[in-house]
């Protein structure tokens, strides 16, 4: 998975179709970044922050109760494990470095479960920076566990009110505010989606997610694992453990999206947030609600390279619905010990239902986050059986 | 290439040694067709029609009420387009939209669609300069004019492409941000019209921030005229958004000819 093309695009997605305004931005951005990862300094300021404060390298773990049940030998990446719950941390962090190398004073952040969000706030706080944060309305409901925690880490938490009032409508007001603050605001922006350089800037500060498990699985198989799968929303914790195994033909990368937010399985092509990709949207071109059971996924869009990857073949991508989310989250907590975050229940799940396709063979799974912000909702949802 | 109609109609009210008007009225809002004609009738030189999308990232909360409540009642881009082509506006009718609606009929049929109602310009605010290519090819060969947006955040250099590109008159953006009223006129209005008028000859209007008729003759000191939308649009959504609105529109219209008429 390599750099896109000098307009942004992932053969024939990306872009950046934004706002004249912030078309100066996105190259200063794009001039900072590589000016940034090129310098040693950064690199190893960022490496120590992984390190020291997020705790990286986050291990493998071979999941042995969960691999007899299914009769497939699993492996997690435990992205859980990082300082604050999720992979998150990971772009996170760079961002915020790079947006103080920049000389901006002031992070804004969309977040749909509440993960980046918490994670934008973290590094604001652990560099002194300003932080505001915008969550759909429907989503601060849902997750008023994270609300509590940006507020506690002197974020301002603003609803988004418009449209679906969820992730989506929290990115489109996280624009209008760039729009207007630019000068001095850095949109650190949770995902591989959006304009131009942000789908290829976030996977590389994800990068770190593959290149460890690469390593952590020829030190544990002696090679590869015969397949990777990760939940995809906007895709980037997916983007980040693909790239550590793209390059090699014989690994399948898989993506799993929610039934209800399925932007690759049952959208069409189409342009919104600056970039152009497989977009749920209607004959008319208006962009439809996502509706899954997790916050973190409930995007109608996807992140160009992954529209890229499908288009190409290189990556596939399927649909599991809510209920059988909910049977991997028990599963896996079962027979683990380890709470998923609804999101990873969803790679979870289609390995589950696919375990007599996979039988036999080796399967990394991105535990991207924990489990611990769904608890609260899926003590409804498992009201009559726990 | 040859002038088109709405850069004809703005050079023409600039020649008089007048400014131009152009109010934003959403389309699919209420009675919006008659609300197209009386600002017309109100002294308008062109009509800016917004064919609602359901992420409108340039639009401020007056615009989005505006659309949102347009979607809802079903207004779809082929019906708007489509009542455009049946409606005598009697100025260059221009309308704003976002680029998936284009995308999602089709760059080429959406332009022609926009030719055969007889509409003279489109704005597209989430397509900038670089990524206007086969919109504005498709375009061109309509004879539909692409009005181009100019920020201040944009260097010198970038602004001479722009207005290179612009066709009908270049959207100057007042201040940092979207669509939406203010309490006084933004310094950078006055800043990003001198800065446009230096480099070129097409009509120079300020849209974004614009909402009084003073603060419309303020800018027009350097500007050729206005673009004003959340203030007209309000005070649409206030008045119940029925067909006695229309009344508001000649008003709120009526209002900025008549400043800009006296300087």
């Amino acid at each position: 998975m390599g750099e896109p093309d000098a307009t942004g695009r992932f053969g024939e997605y990306g872009g950046r179709f934004v706002p004249e305004t912030l078309v100066p931005a996105l190259a200063e951005l794009d001039r900072g970044f590589r000016s940034a990862w090129a310098d040693p300094a950064f690199r190893s300021e960022l490496d120590g922050l992984l390190a020291d404060y997020a705790g990286r390298p986050s291990p493998l773990t071979e999941c042995h109760r969960l691999s007899a049940e299914l009769g497939v030998r699993v492996l997690f990446k435990r992205e859980d494990l990082n300082h604050t719950g999720s992979h998150k941390i990971n772009n996170v962090l760079g961002q915020a470095l790079l947006a103080r190398r920049m000389g901006k004073t002031r992070l804004l952040a969309e977040t749909g479960a509440g993960q980046h969000g918490v994670a934008t706030a973290t590094a604001a706080a652990l560099l002194g920076m300003e932080c505001l944060v915008y969550m759909g309305e429907v989503d601060m409901a849902r997750q008023e566990l994270n609300v509590f925690r940006m507020r506690l880490l002197g974020a301002e938490v603003t609803p988004a009110m418009s449209g679906s009032r969820t992730l989506k409508d929290a990115v489109n007001e996280a624009m209008r505010d760039w729009v207007a603050t630019v000068e001095h605001s850095h949109y650190c922006l949770g995902s591989v989606m959006g304009p131009h350089p942000y789908p290829w800037m976030v996977r590389e500060f994800h990068r770190v997610i593959g290149s460890e498990a690469a390593v952590q699985c020829r030190d544990l198989l002696g090679g590869p694992p015969d397949v990777v799968v990760a939940c995809v929303g906007g895709g980037s914790n997916a983007a980040g453990i693909f790239s550590g195994f793209a390059e090699d033909p014989s690994v399948e990368l898989v993506g799993v999206e929610p039934a209800g937010g399925a932007a690759v399985g049952r959208g069409v092509p189409g342009i919104v947030h600056g970039m152009r990709s497989y977009l749920m949207q209607d004959e008319f071109g208006q962009v439809l609600e996502a509706h899954s059971i997790s916050a973190g996924l409930d995007y109608p869009g996807v992140g160009p390279e992954h529209s890229h990857l499908a288009t190409s073949g290189r990556a596939t991508y399927h649909q599991v619905d809510d209920g059988e989310v909910v049977e991997a989250f028990v599963l896996t907590s079962r027979t683990e010990g380890i709470i998923p975050a609804l999101e990873p229940a969803h790679a979870l799940a289609w390995v589950a239902r696919e375990r007599a396709s996979l039988a036999g063979r080796t399967v990394l799974i991105n535990m991207s986050g924990r489990g611990d912000k769904d608890v609260a909702q899926m003590m409804d949802v498992l009201a009559d059986r726990i | 290439m040859a002038p088109g109609a709405l850069e004809r109609a703005l050079r023409q009210r600039r020649s008089a040694g007048q400014k131009c008007v152009v109010p934003y009225l959403t389309g699919g809002l209420g009675s919006w067709g008659a609300y197209v004609q009386a600002a017309s009738a109100a002294g308008a030189d062109a009509v800016e029609v917004g064919i609602p999308f359901s992420d409108p990232v340039m639009d401020g909360p007056v615009i989005q009420e505006a659309s949102e409540r347009a979607l809802r009642a079903g207004t779809t881009p082929s019906a708007i387009v489509d009542e455009l082509g049946r409606t005598d506006v009697g100025v260059p009718v221009a309308v704003m939209t976002y680029a998936n609606l284009v995308d999602r009929a089709g760059w080429t049929r959406f332009a022609s669609s926009l030719a055969a109602a007889g509409v003279a310009a489109a704005i597209l605010p989430d397509i900038p300069l670089e990524e206007t290519g086969p919109w504005c090819d498709a375009a061109d060969a309509a004879d539909v004019e692409t009005v181009l947006l100019a920020a201040p955040t944009a260097p010198d250099q970038r602004l001479e492409r722009i207005v290179g590109r612009s066709r009908g008159f270049v959207y100057a953006v007042g201040l940092l941000g979207v669509t939406g009223e203010r309490s006084s006129l933004a310094d950078s209005a006055v800043v990003i019209a001198r800065r446009l008028k230096a480099v070129t000859d097409l009509p120079v209007l300020v849209g974004v921030g614009i909402s009084t008729p003073e603060q419309a003759v303020e800018v027009c000191e350097v500007a050729d005229g206005v673009v004003v939308g959340s203030a007209l649009v309000r005070r649409v959504l206030e008045s119940g958004a029925d067909e006695a609105s229309a009344d508001v529109v000649a008003e709120v219209v009526g209002s900025f000819r008549t400043a800009l008429d006296a300087g």
